[in-house]
């Protein structure tokens, strides 16, 4: 039997159950009524204990998306999505917020044990090296449940709090910048998400600091029916530098599930923000039945000159993946990075890409994507870079490479360029390649089984943008590749 | 050694080894001739188990064990190696990082431990200076970009790594400059053991000057024609293969 074709077989029988994710905790949740409506809104608002100009924006978000229509452009298909069947805040009883771990449900303690998550610092302190420690705001479902290294965060002059806390403490910091990147009207998604955000993290980095560790939030959409809608914001002040990085899982399900969050950043002179995600949302399993719908909207702002935003992400859930980190660049010199590895297996739908957009004056950009496609998965990188015509000496580099594992998926690069500006040197390459069979023979030949030669060769060819990830997580992301691809080869 | 008997062969309904016998002994230097399209290559890929090749009947026997039965990968571990007539280009994954991945994963899968990093380093270096190769080479991903010539080295080099005991040499030699000839046939010598076994496949007389076969097969509508010594490799060298042709249309 040719390799192919063993291959398909072999990824039809894949009980997608390689998710090692997928358990549920058994805890006693509070939540909205389902549906969306006003009075939902104000549910929520009231359970943050909101003021008058959140609920404001929230509901002035709420008219809006009546008036809006879901987009329906990105190579991805799924059966229409009942917006009053989702519950838009899920989270568990013992609110107010647990003041310190001790107060936590120990249910939800062991959950993120289980996902490998630390929260305890004392046992964070024990095991790692003073430079490696990652502090972690941990949101289950619509509630951050514990942030760690808070004291010693403030201590540096640096601000790390779920995003509910920051209306309360940092109400005109949150004020001044929220809905400054991605604008409450931007998209369905993004305005659906500003009318019923519950959590997610605030950082905001004094000038001149570098922050002492690594910021990093782990989400985990728990209850069932529920939407998790986070919405993150973070500001890295004149000349200061921080280094953020979000993970996700969620259980099991049959139904599928929406994610629709917004991630804003917001750079100012000399700042630099490097923004990584690992997002390993429940895929569904091998028939396309269940999974996370993951409709998200970032954005990094290059506000002022000389900054620096850098996006990695390693995309190996989700049902469906819709999602375009951006760069703003604004200021003169200012730089956008770029970094994507998204795989995708069984039936999974990725569409994603990013945009630079260059306003400023010596503004650069660098794209370097990485899409991998199994099973019957489909893989669409899709780009947009453009100079307007103020931004002389603008640059770009965009590198989109594929691989096809198997001959009954597919990928699609759909590059935009956009340039008004004649000085604009804007470059592009893209390959697609497939593990052919004779490279796999010859791999086999010297004694490497098909998995080990896959691995050998999707590590190759991802090794460029996992150099991009923080140390600690570049490893826990090779595996999490090589457990997704699991079963793709015979 | 290798024992092959009544090999029957076809790809895509096509006939290409008909009833082959072949047998070559431990410690044995066989060389296999015969025209381009008789079917030489495809009886290394048959014996290494690339996939696409239909075995109608027959049998390949290393050591006792049947071939037929086992992946590529087993095969590999048994002993078995082929050095490609056009050796694949691995982008992205650097030559070392190949070689060690295919030397552990063939010590694992007979028992033995992993070697450990500076030990692999050291064996590696080795091998490549005694085949004069740059050592930049070696960061390089696998034979891409290489010219002909270095990816036979590079074949030759990884032979030299696995130590196995069937070696297959498919046209080593072509595409490799008189210098390199003479190089790699030095490696090639120096893994000639009373426990090895090779299977040198090529056009030439030159290889075998350098490399001095114990038999000489000539291979012929995918069969193997006539046995000899290593002076049967000059005669064909002076008369060609028009004898064979007649008596085929005879
Ligand atoms: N995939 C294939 N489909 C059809 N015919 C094939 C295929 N592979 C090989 N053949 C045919 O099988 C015959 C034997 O090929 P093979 O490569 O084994 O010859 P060879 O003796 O190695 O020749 P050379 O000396 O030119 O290397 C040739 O006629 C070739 O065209
Ligand atoms: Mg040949």
């Amino acid at each position: 039997m040719p390799a192919v074709q063993e291959t398909i077989d072999q990824v039809r029988s894949i009980d997608v159950d390689q998710y090692k994710y997928g358990f549920e905790t058994e805890v006693e949740m509070e939540k909205a009524p389902k549906g969306l409506s006003e009075d939902v809104i104000r549910f929520i608002s009231a359970k943050k204990g909101e003021p008058e100009w959140m609920l404001q924006w929230r509901l002035d978000a709420y008219k809006r998306w009546l008036t809006m229509k879901e987009p329906n452009w990105a190579r991805v298909s799924y059966d229409k999505i009942d917006y009053n069947d989702i519950y838009y805040y899920a989270a568990p009883k013992n609110n107010p917020a647990p003041k310190s771990l001790d107060e936590v449900d120990p249910e939800i303690l062991k959950t993120y044990e289980k996902l490998g998550i630390p929260l305890r610092e004392q046992e964070i302190l024990a095991g790692v090296e003073p430079q490696n420690r990652v502090a972690v705001d941990a949101v289950f479902d619509s509630v951050s449940v514990a942030t760690t290294f808070k004291e010693e965060l403030k201590k540096a002059g640096v601000i790390f709090m779920p995003i509910s806390e920051a209306i309360r403490e940092y109400p005109d910091l949150v004020r001044q910048y929220l809905g400054t990147v991605v604008p409450v009207t931007d998209n369905f998604f993004a305005t659906l998400n500003s009318a019923v955000f519950t959590d997610g993290s605030f950082v905001y980095v004094p000038p001149g600091v570098r922050c002492p560790m690594e910021l990093s939030t782990y989400f985990r959409i728990n209850e069932k029916n529920t939407g998790q809608f986070e919405r993150t914001l973070i500001i890295a002040d004149k000349g200061s530098y921080v280094s953020y990085l979000e993970g996700c899982t969620a259980p099991k399900r049959d139904e599928n599930q929406l994610h629709a969050a917004v991630v804003e950043l917001i750079a100012l002179d000399d700042a630099e923000i490097k923004y990584s995600t690992v997002q390993n949302w429940y895929p569904g399993d091998a028939h396309g039945k269940g999974g996370i719908y993951n409709f998200v909207t970032k954005r990094g702002d290059c506000r002022g000159k000389n900054s620096v935003i850098t996006w990695t992400q390693v995309e190996t859930g989700s049902a469906i993946t819709w999602k375009y980190p951006s760069c703003i660049l604004r200021g003169d010199n200012s730089r956008g990075e770029f970094y994507s590895i998204a795989v995708s297996n069984g039936m999974q739908q990725v569409d994603s890409g990013t945009k630079m957009i260059h306003l400023g004056k010596n503004t650069t950009s660098r794209i370097i994507s990485k899409g991998i496609a199994a099973g019957k998965s489909e893989n669409t990188y899709r780009g947009l870079v453009s100079a307007h015509r103020k931004a002389t000496g603008a640059r770009n580099f965009t590198n989109c490479d594929s691989l096809l594992i198997g001959n009954q998926c597919g990928a699609h690069t759909v590059p935009y360029i956009e340039s008004k500006n004649s000085t604009a040197v804007f470059e592009h390459e893209a390959t697609t390649s497939k593990i052919s069979e004779d490279q796999m023979f010859y791999c086999q030949q010297r004694g490497l089984s098909e998995e080990e030669a896959t691995a050998l060769i999707v590590n190759g060819f991802v090794k460029d943008v996992l150099q991009q990830l923080p140390m600690e997580f570049a490893v826990e992301a090779q595996k999490l590749i090589s457990i997704s691809l699991e079963g793709s080869v015979g | 050694m290798l024992e092959i008997k009544n090999l029957v062969v076809q790809i895509e309904d096509k006939r290409i080894l008909n009833g082959l016998d072949l047998t070559v002994n431990k410690g044995e230097v066989a060389a296999i001739m015969g025209p381009n399209g008789s079917g030489k290559s495809t009886l290394s890929y048959v014996i290494a188990g690339k996939e696409d090749y239909e075995v109608l009947d027959g049998e390949i026997l290393l050591d006792g064990q049947n071939l037929l039965e086992m992946e590529p990968d087993q095969r590999a571990a048994a002993g078995v190696f082929l050095a490609f007539q056009y050796p694949l280009e691995i982008p992205g994954v650097g030559t070392m990082t190949f070689l060690k991945a295919a030397l552990n994963a063939q010590r694992k899968a007979r028992g033995q431990d992993e070697l450990s990093t500076p030990d692999f380093i050291k064996q590696v270096n080795a091998a490549a200076a005694k085949l004069e190769m740059p050592k930049d080479m070696l960061k390089r991903a696998l034979n891409v970009g290489f010219s002909g010539g270095e990816k036979k080295r590079m074949e030759i080099l990884q032979m030299a790594l696995l130590q196995p005991s069937f070696c297959i040499l498919d046209e080593t030699d072509s595409g490799l400059d008189i210098d390199a000839l003479r190089i790699v046939s030095e490696g090639v010598n120096a893994l000639r053991s009373p426990d090895r076994a090779f299977l040198v496949i090529t056009h030439y007389q030159r290889l075998l000057n350098h490399i001095v076969p114990d038999t000489v097969h000539v291979m012929h509508g995918g069969r193997i024609v006539r046995t000899g010594g290593k002076e049967l490799a000059l005669e064909l060298e002076a008369n060609g293969y028009a004898d064979y042709r007649e008596s085929e249309a005879a």
